[in-house]
This record gives C-alpha cells, sequence and structure tokens, in this order.
C-alpha cells in the first residue's frame, strides 16, 4: 500500500544524527586512568577524602563484582563492555569549593544555557526567585552548585552532593546507604557501589513538607567516562519531598554506560515523588554512540502508611536497563510507577517496575505507556508480588503500547506472584497503533505529520504526563515531540 | 482576497484506482468561487474517492489526469499543505483520537493555519470566543469540546463538529462528504444551518450526497451526477430532484 511504504521510507530517513544536544563542553577535567581494579577505587576513594569505612565499603563491593556477570534476561542486545576501557572518575576543573553560581565556570553555565531545557533553573541564573525548584547540578559525576541550600537549611532538608553528605552527615548516610538496593544487589548496582563518583542526597526531617520541589540535571560530559551516580533520599516520619531529575548528553563516538543507583527510603507516613525525564543520546541511524543506561531505583516504603510515587519520561539512550521499583514493606504502605518510554531509531528499551508487597494492606499502581517508532524495541518488563503476609494487598496495573510504523517492536512482560489469597492484582495491558487514518484527519486539518504524531502521542501519554510537575510538563511534551521528529514523514 | 478568473477548482481527465482497480476513470469537473456544487451518485460510483483525492489521501494511486486549485497544482501538494491553502474535507467518518482534547485539536489545527500564512498563534481568549460563537450556532456543547476528539461521541456530533471545525478555519474549498448520512431532520437543519452560514462569493462547496433531502437545505447552484467513476450529467438544482424520482439507473447504465 502506497501510504505505508510512504511511512516505511520516511522512517528510514530518520536523522537521529541530528540530535540537537550533541555538542562537548570544553571544560578542563581531572580524569582517573581507564581501567578498573583496587588502586583506582583507592584512588577515587582517596581524591574524594572518603572515611576509611566507605572505602571498605567500595572495596568490598569491587571483589563481589568481580564474581558477578552482567545480566542477560532483558530484551536488549550490545557487545560486551570492557570494563578496562572505562575512565571512572573524572571532576571538572573548577575553583574549589563553589560558594554561588557566581563562582562556576561560566563555560559549565553556558551549557546548561545551551540545553535550553530547564526552564525553571534559567529562571533561577536570571535571579528569579518564584517558582523555586534548588538544583544541585551533577556535572560529570562531581556536584558543582546547590542553590536554596540556606532556604532549605532553615528548615532542617538536606540537600547536597553525595561527597558533602559523607563529609558533613556520615552518620545519615552510614545508616542508609545500601540499605535499598544492597552493594551485592546486581551486576551495575555493585559496580556502582565500588566506584559510584558522586550524586545527591536529600533528607527531610520529621514532619517537614520540603518547601520546593529539588531538581538535578545530569550531564554527562567527559570522553570515555562511565557515569556512576548515587542517590539517597530519605524522607523522615511525616515529611514530604519532590524530587526531579533531568538529563541530556553530548554526542558521542563511543558507547557510554551509566550505571547510577538511587535508594529512596519513606518512613512511617512520609512520601517521596520522583520524576525524571531522560534525554540521553540514543546512538546515530545505525545506533552507534549512544548511551547505555544500567540504572537501579528503588524505593523502600520502610514506614506504615508511607508512600513512594515514580514517574519518569525515558526518550533517550541507545539502551535502557531501568526498573524503578518499590518495596512495601510498611502496613498500608503505596507505591506508584508512571512512566512514558520512547523509543525511536535504534534504541532499545526495556524498562518497567517491581511492586514488593511485603506489608498488609498495602497498594501499588502501575501506568506505563511505551512509545515505539522506527526499528526500536520497547519491552516493559514489570513485576508484581504479593507476599504471604500482605493480606489485602491490592495492585493495578495498565499498560498501554503505540507503535508508529511497522519495523518497531512492542512486548510486554508482566511477572505476577501472590502468595495470599486476599491478594487483587490487575493487569490490562493493550497495544494499538497510530493509523493512517488518524494521521490523515491530522493532516487535512493543516497538521504537519510531525505535529499530528507529537499530539496523538501526548493523548496517548496524558494519563502519565499528568502526573509530572507542571514545568516538566511542560518540558517533557517538548521532548516527546522532540523523539519521535522523523517517525512519520 | 483578489483570485484569477479561472476556476476555483479545476480536475481534468482524472483516473485514480486503488490496489490496481480502478475508481475514477476520466473525470472532468470544474467549480467555481461562489459556488455550491452538489455531487450526487449510487453507491461505488466513486464520490468519496474523489473526495478523498482532492484532500490529497494517500491510499490512492493517481494513474492520469490533473486537480487545479487556485491554479495551483493541488497534486503536487502534501495534505498538509492542501489544508493550509484552503481546502476542507468534512469526513463521512471522523476519526477517534483519544486523551487529546477536542479544543486542543481545534486550537493546534487553527493556530497551524495561521502561522503557515505567517501570522501568530491566537490568544486563548480569541480561540475561545471564535469557538462558543461556532458552537452557539451549531448548537454543540461546549462542554462536549473538552472530551476527547469525537471519542464517544454520536453520529450526530461528530458531523457537527466537522462544520464546526469548518467554520473555525473559514476554508476556501469545501468538501462535504456525505455529511447528511445519519443525520437525524434536526440535526440535518443545525448542520444545513451551519453550512449556509458560511456561503460566501469567495468560497465554494462541493457537497457529495445520496440524497435530494439535503439540498433541500443547502440549495445547490449546479447539481453533478456521477457514476462509474465519472461525471455523466449536471444541470440546476432540478436534476436533483428528476434523480429522486427516477433514481440513478438511467445513468449507472449511460455509464456502463
Amino acid at each position: 500500500m502506497a501510504a505505508v511504504q510512504g511511512t516505511v521510507d520516511r522512517v528510514r530517513s530518520i536523522d537521529v544524527e541530528a540530535y540537537k544536544y550533541g555538542f562537548v563542553s570544553p571544560i578542563e577535567s581531572d580524569v582517573a586512568p581507564k581501567g578498573l581494579n583496587e588502586d583506582i577505587i583507592r584512588f577515587i576513594s582517596a581524591r574524594k577524602e572518603e572515611p576509611e569505612w566507605l572505602l571498605a565499603w567500595r572495596l568490598d563491593a569491587f571483589r563481589r563484582w568481580l564474581t558477578m556477570g552482567a545480566p542477560k534476561w532483558a530484551r536488549v542486545e550490545y557487545p560486551p563492555i570492557d570494563f578496562q576501557e572505562i575512565h571512572y572518575f573524572s571532576a571538572p576543573k573548577t575553583t574549589p569549593g563553589p560558594k554561588s553560581l557566581d563562582d562556576v565556570d561560566p563555560e559549565l553555565l553556558r551549557t546548561y544555557a545551551k540545553l535550553g531545557i530547564p526552564l525553571v533553573e534559567q529562571e533561577i541564573l536570571a535571579g528569579v526567585e518564584r517558582p523555586r525548584v534548588a538544583v544541585d547540578a551533577v556535572f560529570d559525576s562531581v556536584s558543582v552548585a546547590t542553590t536554596f541550600k540556606a532556604e532549605l537549611a532553615k528548615v532542617g532538608v538536606i540537600f547536597c552532593s553525595f561527597s558533602e553528605a559523607v563529609r558533613n552527615h556520615p552518620d545519615l548516610v552510614r545508616r542508609y546507604l545500601g540499605t535499598v538496593v544492597p552493594a551485592t544487589d546486581n551486576f551495575y548496582a555493585t559496580l556502582n557501589s565500588a566506584v559510584f563518583s558522586d550524586g545527591s542526597f536529600v533528607y527531610v526531617p520529621p514532619g517537614i513538607r520540603c518547601p520546593m520541589e529539588l531538581s538535578t540535571y545530569f550531564r554527562i560530559n567527559e570522553k570515555n567516562t562511565g557515569q556512576f551516580e548515587r542517590t539517597l533520599i530519605v524522607a523522615d516520619k511525616g515529611s514530604y519531598v519532590s524530587y526531579l531529575e533531568g538529563c541530556t548528553a553530548p554526542k558521542r563516538d563511543e558507547n557510554q554506560l551509566h550505571a547510577a543507583v538511587v535508594e529512596l527510603i519513606a518512613l512511617e507516613d512520609a512520601e517521596i515523588k520522583y520524576s525524571t525525564v531522560q534525554n540521553w543520546y540514543p546512538g546515530d541511524a545505525e545506533g552507534k554512540g549512544g548511551i547505555y543506561n544500567f540504572v537501579t531505583k528503588r524505593g523502600d516504603c520502610r514506614g506504615a502508611r508511607s508512600k513512594i510515587s515514580w514517574t519518569q519520561v525515558e526518550t533517550g539512550s541507545a539502551i535502557t536497563w531501568k526498573y524503578p521499583s518499590c518495596i512495601l514493606r510498611g502496613e498500608a504502605s503505596r507505591g506508584e510507577f508512571y512512566s512514558i518510554a520512547i523509543s525511536n531509531g535504534r534504541q532499545q528499551v526495556d524498562s518497567g517496575t517491581k511492586m514488593i508487597h511485603l506489608g498488609c494492606n498495602t497498594r501499588s499502581r502501575i501506568i506505563s505507556k511505551g512509545i515505539a517508532a522506527g526499528k526500536s524495541q520497547n519491552t516493559y518488563r514489570g513485576q508484581v508480588s504479593a507476599h504471604r503476609l500482605a493480606t489485602g494487598a491490592r495492585n493495578f496495573t495498565n499498560c498501554d503500547s503505540l507503535l508508529i510504523g511497522h519495523q518497531c517492536g512492542a512486548h510486554t512482560v508482566p511477572y505476577i506472584e501472590a502468595k495470599n489469597a486476599s491478594a487483587i492484582i490487575e493487569h490490562e495491558a493493550t497495544t494499538s497503533k497510530v493509523s493512517e487514518e488518524q494521521l490523515f484527519y491530522c493532516l487535512q486539518r493543516g497538521l504537519s505529520a510531525e505535529e499530528a504524531t507529537a499530539l496523538i502521542v501526548n493523548g496517548f501519554v496524558r494519563d502519565v504526563l499528568q502526573q509530572l510537575p507542571m514545568e516538566f510538563a511542560v518540558e517533557a511534551q517538548k521532548l516527546i515531540a522532540i523523539s519521535l521528529e522523523g517517525s512519520v514523514g | 482576497m483578489m483570485q484569477a478568473a479561472g476556476p476555483m477548482l479545476e480536475i481534468k481527465k482524472l483516473s485514480v484506482s486503488i490496489h490496481g482497480a480502478p475508481i475514477l476513470e476520466d473525470l472532468n469537473l470544474t467549480v467555481r468561487a461562489g459556488e455550491v456544487a452538489a455531487i450526487m451518485g449510487p453507491n461505488g460510483s466513486g464520490k468519496s474517492t474523489l473526495a478523498y483525492v482532492i484532500a490529497g489521501k494517500p491510499d490512492y494511486e493517481i494513474v492520469s489526469g490533473e486537480i487545479w486549485f487556485d491554479g495551483e497544482d493541488l497534486l503536487e501538494l502534501e495534505p498538509n499543505e492542501r489544508a493550509q491553502k484552503g481546502v476542507f474535507l468534512a469526513f463521512q467518518y471522523p476519526v477517534e483520537i483519544p486523551g487529546v482534547a477536542t479544543m486542543t485539536f481545534m486550537k493546534a489545527t487553527l493556530n497551524a493555519r495561521r502561522r503557515s500564512r505567517g501570522q501568530g498563534d491566537l490568544t486563548t481568549p480569541d480561540f475561545m470566543r471564535r469557538v462558543r460563537e461556532a458552537s452557539q450556532m451549531l448548537k454543540l456543547d461546549q462542554e462536549m469540546l473538552r472530551r476527547p476528539l469525537n471519542v464517544g461521541f454520536s453520529g450526530g456530533e461528530k458531523k457537527r463538529l466537522e462544520i464546526l471545525q469548518m467554520a473555525l478555519l473559514r476554508p476556501r474549498l469545501c468538501v462535504l462528504d456525505e455529511t447528511d448520512s445519519g443525520l437525524d431532520i434536526d440535526a440535518l437543519k443545525v448542520v444545513s444551518d451551519g453550512v449556509n452560514a458560511l456561503r460566501d462569493p469567495e468560497r465554494a462547496f462541493l457537497v457529495i450526497t445520496h440524497y435530494q433531502r439535503l439540498l433541500e437545505h443547502i440549495r445547490p447552484d449546479v447539481v453533478h451526477v456521477m457514476a462509474k467513476g465519472r461525471i455523466v450529467a449536471s444541470g440546476g438544482p432540478e436534476l436533483a430532484l428528476e434523480l429522486e424520482r427516477n433514481g440513478y439507473r438511467d445513468y449507472a447504465e449511460a455509464a456502463a
């Protein structure tokens, strides 16, 4: 059929090369030699002036990692990664200890400006105070700018780089680090535990509602640098925090490994809302050069009536291997996962969540929207399990896939386990296509094929977009349009 | 608006097939600015194909022939470019787009059209005012416009929404593909009033229908009879009445 052939041709002509955030900032880096061994780990730990216990923790993880193999169960294909070809440490050279954004390398600020994304953050840079968002900017592994710290300190909220937390709040870090994602958890998380460079730390004291949304923009900047972020967020009893994570990365010739770990801990009656917009370089038209994103994100609803909510918009990376999960340990705790995963070109996405119901009357909700275009493969993999003591556990899962063109694939792989008879688990799944009829209708009203696709896709993902904080939702909507460019004529 | 003296739409010896099967053969048709032209014909005569081909639906193979619109070669333009030049097709079966509010859709299309003419986007109050006026005329509940496009709308609501969009976009050439099908008498009246309100010396209508009934409300200047993929007779409004009495059989035989 002529129309279909047209679509095929258009999809073939996708110019993924035109990745609009592909540029490299010429900032001097302080780079460790390539390769991974105990000396490198000692080097990292020493450079960061870490306490002995943390070095020991890293070395334990490293020794464990040596005995492990990369997971093979995901529906992704990539050449084996040579872990000795990676730099495990790189720190931008800034004047030591910037106290404010004025002290930050202007090149760095220009990089952020070039990204054109952080709408709210740009306002902050320009001195506009509302709406208030605190930015802990992670630039190639080392946090270089932290704003609003004073205001947060007023209510006792700690929001700082991970290294700073190790220095200034060692007891908190030591009490919670690795308690959600143990150092032995999985190949990539264990690697992260051994070599993690930096990341963010948040602690919200009992009863405090964090007065602003906390935001981190990640950038992967140094050539051949593995990015090993470590984020730890603790919401103490009855507190609330909303955390935004957004990323874009410069274009690369070689694949870049990213193996982050995020741990969330919600104590009694606490709530954590974690939102991500991820737009890393997806690779060229053949899928070469994109980011490999192997991330372990997990939240522990440790206290009764606590709640953890993950919302993610995933548009980038050559490979996405990511399952933000909730351990529903506390009685009547709640977990939520809202996801939009878009793949185009040769991207491979294997993403989903795990909702582990341990406590009684725990509830979880999963809304996943996968959109596959080009020659991409998009898999939702989700586990819902209700354990023996999780009486009255309740889950609802809705998993929708949308196909654009007919060389892509969408797959849904649910794992459902109920070990007690009172658990109720629902799973709904649909797969649909953007029909030629819908496209033609939109075109007939004067929209271009790209505008039409973006509109239809935005309609498809609306339920999830609504979960994002407003500024983020606007950004996400634009990102969806950008990432589908070229998917139809 | 200055227009060339020639016809607005001129179709010359148009032959079209789908999956190799010929649908239109050597079709000739001329529509002038300000004219309301009715196209009548039996099922399978190619009326809807003609509408789709004018709008640029991609499934059809143009075997030969030409379509000129305001002096431009329409076949060279993409469907959205045709729309931006002022071609509007009111669909016989308007499609549903889940999750996209009708209002959002209409605003996007209106702004796309404005941008194509170098105009800025409409402000929300301006847009709302236009929608309010048009929806009152078409007796459409504005609440309905907050729902996803055409999802769960009745047949009559879908048809009225097509005319509402037409009123907002103010096209040069309005092609109405069996807009009367599935409408009860009251809805037919509302839709026809909506169309009549848009009649203008600078605008033309191509009204495709099986039945004389619609033409009692929308008075055509010209009636063309279509059979077996071509125009087999043209005349004034009286032709429609004759068809109502005698059916299409004579014409179908003539075309064969």
